[in-house]
C-alpha cells in the first residue's frame, strides 16, 4: 500500500472517529447512568419519556446548528417558545380554533418572528447576538402579557402530540408493540439501502470508498443500535411516541438540507469564509434571512411540543431552552467560529443533554446541581474536542 | 569606510524564507544626520530589510551583522531596536483609533507613577511633541477624528517621545495628498536639522530625488548601488528607474503563439469609484479600459494606485461607493449591482488574497471549485454529489492540482495549488472576462510558469483575460497590452511591442500635474 493511500485512510478514519467519538461519549454516559440508577434509565417507559421530554432540545438544536454554522447565534428561542405556546393556547381556548389549525398558525407565527429577527440581522446588519438578545426580552415580555394565568384544558389530540404514542394497530408479539418493531425494521432497511447506494455510486465513479470491512461493521453497529431502541420502545406503555416521528422526520429532512442542497452549501460557505462566499456570488443576505425564518418556525414547532407535553401554556415556559440548544450544538462538534457542524452531531449532543437530565432526575439530584453538572459536561466536551483538534493539527 | 559619521551599518544581510531568498548579501551604510532614500520595485526586499533592522525578524533568523553607532546589535524584538533609538513607522499606521492623540503617543510608554497615569504630564508632554511636529490639534483629540496626514504626524511625535536617533519611514506619503506630503517632507528636513537621521522608503521617486542626500537602490533582494544625490551629476528619476528595473527578461514565460484576438468583450467607460468609508476620496478616477476576446490585458500600478479597487468595483460593486460610469459587455450596456449579477454576465474575479477572500480554507477542493456556480451541479436546489466530484476531478487533472483527491481540505494545499483551485473555481463559472488579481503572488517559480500556461490557454479558449500584477516582468512576459495606473487614473496604454519596464515605471509614477 502506498504512503498516500495510507494517509487517506488515516484521514477518513480520523475524520469519522471524531463523529464516532461523540456517539461513544453518549454511550458511556448512558451506561454510567444505567449503572448509577440501578438499571432504571433504560426501562422502556423511561426511554419513551426521555424522547418525549427532550424532543424540544432536538428540534431547537436542528435550527440552532444551522444558525451557528452560518456564524450567528440565536438567544431568543426560549422566549419564542413561550410566546408562540401562549398564542396557540389562546387560539384554541379563546378563539376556539380547531387544534390542527392552531398548530399550523403557531408554526407560521414562529416563522414570522424569525422573519422579524432575520430582517434586522440580514438587511440592517445588526449582529445576531444583539438582535436575538432583544428578541429574548421582547418575546418573553409579550408572553407574560398574553398568558396572564396558566392556560390549560386543551383538546385531547393536541395533548397527545407529546404524550401519546402511535396506535398499536398491528397488535402485540410477546408483549411487544408490532408497530414499533415494524418502524424499527423500516428504519434499518432504509439506512442499509441508502448507505449501499452511496457506496455503489462512489465505487462506480472510482472514488475513494472506505474499506468493505469498516463499511459492514459500521452498518451492523448502527442497525443494532436502532434495533435496540426499537426493541426497548416496543416494550413501553404506548409503543412509539408520536413526537419521535416528528423529530425523526425533521432530522432526515434537515440532514438532507444541510448536506445535499445548494442552500446548505451556502450556509457552510458563509460560515467558513464570509468574504469568499460574498465574492463567490452567494446572496448572503437572503441566506441569513432564511436561516432565521427557519429557526423561528422550528421554535414554533418546539412551542407546540412543549405546550402539548405540559398540557398547559405558562409565561415562564421555555426558560433556558436557548442554552440547551446551543450546548447541544457545541457538544455535538459544531465550531464556535462557524463553518463546521452537522445536524446529526447536534442531535447526539441533544441526546447527551437529555440522558443527563433524565438520569439525574431519576437519581433525584437537586435541580441546582443538575444545572451545574450540565455546565461542566459542556465545558469538558468542548475542551476535549479542542484538544483533539489541536493534536490533529500538530501531527 | 565607516567612520564616526556612520550611524548605521548593515553588513552582508541575507534573509531567506522557505523557497525564496528575500535578501542576498545586502550592505547598507547610513551616515549620521542624513536622509537616506531606499527605492526598488514591489517585492524587491526593501521592507524585509527594514524589518531585519527593527527586529521584526529577530537576530538569528538572518545572516549578517548590524552595527548601530559602532556597536554590534542583536535585536530580538521591536522593543530592542526602539531602546537603541531606532523607530520604524509602517505604511499601515499602528494607532489605536478610539484613544486620544496623547494616549497614542505614550502607548506602551505611559507617563505614570506606580501604575497610575499622570494625565497632566501626559497631555503637557504630548502638547510639546505636537508643537515639534507642527500638528495643530489638542492632545485629547481622538485619533479617529483626524485625517491620515495628521495621523502620520502623530506617529512621528510618538517616535520623538522615544528619543529617536534613526527614524525609518516606510512609504510615508502613500496615503497622503500633495499638501500633507509636502508638510511631511518639510518635517523630515527640520528633524534632520535637529540631528535625527531618517531612512525613507518611497515609490514616489520625485520625493526621493527632492529630499534624500543619498539613495540605495534594491533590486531582487540585492543592494545594487548607492547614489549620492548631491553629486556632480544630478540623479534624475530616470536614473533611479534604470537602477530599479535594470535586468534582462529570461525564459520565465511560456511562448504565446499567434494570439487570435477577436472583437471587444468588455469596455469600461468613465469609471469613477470613491473610497467606501472616506467617501470624499476618489480611488478610481474616470478610468477607461477595454478588453477583447482572446486578449490578455495587463493592469500595472504601484501599491495604492487603484488596480484592485477598479477590478472589484467592476465585479458587482464588491468595492467602493458612489460608483459612476458605464460597463459595456458585447456591445450592450449592462448594469451590475451584485457579485451574482456579475457572474451571470460572464465576469469573474480571482482575488489577490486567496486565503482571506478566495477560498473556504476549512472546506475541501471540490466544494471550493463549485462554490461560484452551484447551479451547474444541482437540480431543483439539490446537489448532484457525484457530478460535483467528477467535475472537480477533471479540474484536478486539467489544472494539475497536486493533491491525492478532491476531498483534500483547501487550507492544507501549497500556495500554487490553492491558486489553481481558485482559477478552477472561476473557469467553472464559464466566464467571458476573467480578472486575475496578482495571480502569482506568493507562489514559487515552477508553479508560476504553470499559472502562466493556464492563462495562455484561457486566452486561446477565447476568454478575455485581465491580469493585475505588481511584477512588471510578469506583465511584460504574458500580456498583449498593458494599462498603467497612477493614483487612480489610467496614465497610459502600451502594446506588448511598445512596453518596457522603464516606460511602464514612468507612467506608474506619473504625478497629477504631469498628466
Amino acid at each position: 500500500m502506498s504512503t498516500t493511500t495510507t494517509s487517506i485512510i488515516k484521514k477518513t478514519l480520523g475524520g469519522n472517529l471524531r463523529e464516532y467519538g461523540i456517539i461513544g461519549a453518549l454511550m458511556v454516559i448512558v451506561l454510567l447512568f444505567q449503572a448509577l440508577t440501578g438499571g432504571k434509565l433504560l426501562q422502556p417507559n423511561n426511554v419513551a419519556s426521555l424522547i418525549q421530554q427532550n424532543a424540544y432540545v432536538m428540534i431547537l438544536a436542528i435550527g440552532m446548528v444551522i444558525v451557528i454554522v452560518a456564524g450567528h447565534i440565536d438567544l431568543s428561542v426560549g422566549s419564542v417558545v413561550a410566546f408562540v405556546g401562549g398564542v396557540v393556547a389562546l387560539l384554541m381556548k379563546d378563539v376556539g380554533m380547531p387544534w390542527l389549525v392552531a398548530v399550523l398558525a403557531g408554526i407560521l407565527l414562529g416563522a414570522l418572528v424569525g422573519a422579524w429577527q432575520g430582517f434586522w440581522v440580514a438587511y440592517v446588519g445588526i449582529p445576531a447576538f444583539i438582535v436575538t438578545l432583544a428578541g429574548m426580552l421582547i418575546f418573553r415580555g409579550l408572553a407574560i402579557i398574553l398568558v396572564g394565568v396558566t392556560q390549560s384544558g386543551f383538546p385531547d389530540p393536541f395533548v397527545q402530540i407529546s404524550n401519546g404514542s402511535l396506535p398499536n394497530s398491528l397488535g402485540f408479539l410477546a408483549n411487544l408493540d408490532i408497530m414499533t418493531l415494524t418502524l424499527g425494521t423500516i428504519t434499518i432497511a432504509a439506512l442499509v439501502f441508502s448507505q449501499v447506494r452511496t457506496r455503489r455510486s462512489l465505487i462506480r465513479h472510482e472514488l475513494h470508498a472506505e474499506p468493505f470491512g469498516a463499511f459492514i461493521s459500521k452498518l451492523v453497529i448502527f442497525s443494532l443500535l436502532i434495533g435496540a431502541v426499537a426493541w426497548v420502545l416496543a416494550g413501553s406503555r404506548g409503543g412509539t411516541p408520536t413526537v419521535l416521528l416528528i423529530v425523526g422526520a425533521l432530522i432526515v429532512a434537515y440532514g438532507f438540507l444541510m448536506s445535499r442542497t445548494v442552500f446548505g452549501r451556502h450556509v457552510y460557505a458563509m460560515g467558513g469564509n464570509l468574504h469568499a462566499a460574498i465574492l463567490s456570488g452567494v446572496d448572503t443576505r437572503r441566506v441569513n434571512f432564511l436561516i432565521f425564518v427557519n429557526i423561528g418556525a422550528l421554535a414554533g414547532v418546539a412551542a407546540i411540543v412543549t405546550t402539548s407535553r405540559a398540557g398547559a401554556a405558562v409565561a415562564a415556559a421555555g426558560q433556558n431552552f436557548e442554552l440547551d440548544a446551543i450546548a447541544a450544538c457545541f457538544i455535538g462538534g459544531t465550531a464556535v467560529t462557524g463553518g463546521i457542524g452537522r445536524v446529526s452531531g447536534a442531535i447526539v449532543g441533544a441526546l447527551v443533554m437529555g440522558v443527563l437530565n433524565m438520569g439525574l432526575s431519576i437519581m433525584s439530584v437537586d435541580p441546582a446541581w443538575q444545572q451545574a453538572i450540565k455546565g461542566l459536561v459542556l465545558l469538558v466536551a468542548v475542551a476535549f474536542d479542542l484538544v483533539n483538534k489541536r493534536r490533529a493539527g500538530t501531527r | 569606510m565607516p567612520s564616526n559619521s556612520t550611524i548605521l551599518e548593515m553588513r552582508g544581510i541575507t534573509k531567506t524564507f522557505p523557497g525564496v531568498k528575500a535578501l542576498q548579501d545586502v550592505t547598507l551604510e547610513v551616515a549620521r544626520g542624513e536622509v537616506h532614500g531606499i527605492c526598488g520595485e514591489n517585492g524587491a526586499g526593501k521592507s524585509t530589510l527594514m524589518q531585519v533592522l527593527s527586529g521584526v525578524y529577530p537576530h538569528g533568523s538572518y545572516e549578517g551583522d548590524i552595527l548601530f553607532e559602532g556597536e554590534p546589535c542583536e535585536f530580538r524584538k521591536i522593543r530592542d531596536s526602539e531602546d537603541r533609538g531606532i523607530v520604524i513607522i509602517h505604511q499601515e499606521l499602528a494607532l489605536s483609533p478610539y484613544l486620544s492623540i496623547a494616549e497614542n503617543i505614550f502607548l506602551g510608554n505611559e507617563q505614570q507613577r506606580r501604575g497610575v497615569i499622570d494625565w497632566n504630564k501626559t497631555n503637557s508632554e504630548a502638547a510639546k511633541l505636537l508643537a515639534r511636529v507642527g500638528l495643530d490639534e489638542t492632545p485629547d483629540t481622538k485619533v479617529i477624528d483626524i485625517g491620515v496626514g495628521k495621523q502620520q504626524l502623530v506617529e512621528i511625535a510618538k517616535a520623538l517621545s522615544k528619543e529617536v536617533k534613526l527614524l525609518i519611514l516606510d512609504e510615508p506619503t502613500a496615503a497622503l495628498n500633495d499638501e500633507d506630503s509636502a508638510h511631511l517632507l518639510d518635517l523630515i528636513r527640520s528633524l534632520k536639522g535637529h540631528g535625527i537621521t531618517s531612512i525613507i522608503i518611497s515609490h514616489k521617486l520625485n520625493e526621493i530625488a527632492a529630499i534624500a542626500d543619498r539613495t540605495t537602490v534594491i533590486r531582487d533582494g540585492e543592494a545594487i548601488e548607492t547614489l549620492d544625490m548631491h553629486g556632480a551629476e544630478p540623479v534624475t528619476e530616470e536614473r533611479l528607474i534604470r537602477g530599479m528595473v535594470g535586468r534582462a527578461l529570461d525564459h520565465r514565460f511560456p511562448e504565446r503563439t499567434a494570439p487570435k484576438i477577436g472583437e471587444e468583450v468588455l469596455r469600461v467607460e468613465d469609471w469613477t469609484v470613491h473610497h467606501p468609508i472616506d467617501t470624499s476620496r476618489v480611488v478610481v478616477d474616470h478610468a477607461n479600459v477595454s478588453v477583447r476576446r482572446g486578449e490578455i490585458v495587463g493592469l500595472a500600478g504601484l501599491m495604492g494606485a487603484g488596480r484592485t479597487e477598479l477590478a472589484m468595483s467592476i465585479f458587482g460593486r464588491s468595492y467602493g461607493a458612489h460608483i459612476t460610469g458605464r460597463l459595456i459587455k458585447d456591445g450592450q450596456e449592462i448594469t451590475v449591482h451584485s457579485v451574482g449579477e456579475a457572474i451571470r454576465h460572464g465576469i469573474a474575479y480571482a482575488t489577490e488574497d486567496r486565503k482571506k477572500y478566495g477560498l473556504n480554507l476549512i472546506d475541501d477542493i471540490k466544494r471550493n471549485i463549485t462554490a461560484s456556480a452551484l447551479g451547474k451541479v444541482a437540480r431543483w436546489g439539490v446537489m448532484d454529489a457525484d457530478g460535483e466530484t467528477r467535475i472537480a476531478g477533471k479540474f484536478r487533472t486539467d489544472m494539475n492540482i497536486k493533491a491525492p483527491s478532491v476531498n483534500v481540505v483547501a487550507g492544507t494545499l501549497s500556495g500554487g495549488n490553492q491558486q489553481k483551485v481558485v482559477l478552477s473555481k472561476w473557469v467553472f463559472t464559464d466566464p467571458d472576462v476573467l480578472i486575475l488579481d496578482e495571480p502569482t503572488r506568493g507562489i514559487d517559480v515552477g508553479a508560476k510558469y504553470e499559472i502562466y500556461t493556464i492563462i495562455n490557454a484561457l486566452a486561446d479558449a477565447e476568454k478575455a483575460v485581465i491580469v493585475i500584477s505588481s511584477e512588471l516582468p510578469e506583465l511584460l512576459g504574458i500580456c498583449d497590452r498593458i494599462y498603467a495606473l497612477s493614483a487612480g487614473r489610467i496614465t497610459g496604454e502600451l502594446t506588448r511591442a511598445e512596453a518596457s519596464q522603464e516606460s511602464l515605471m514612468h507612467l506608474m509614477t506619473m504625478e497629477k500635474e504631469a498628466v
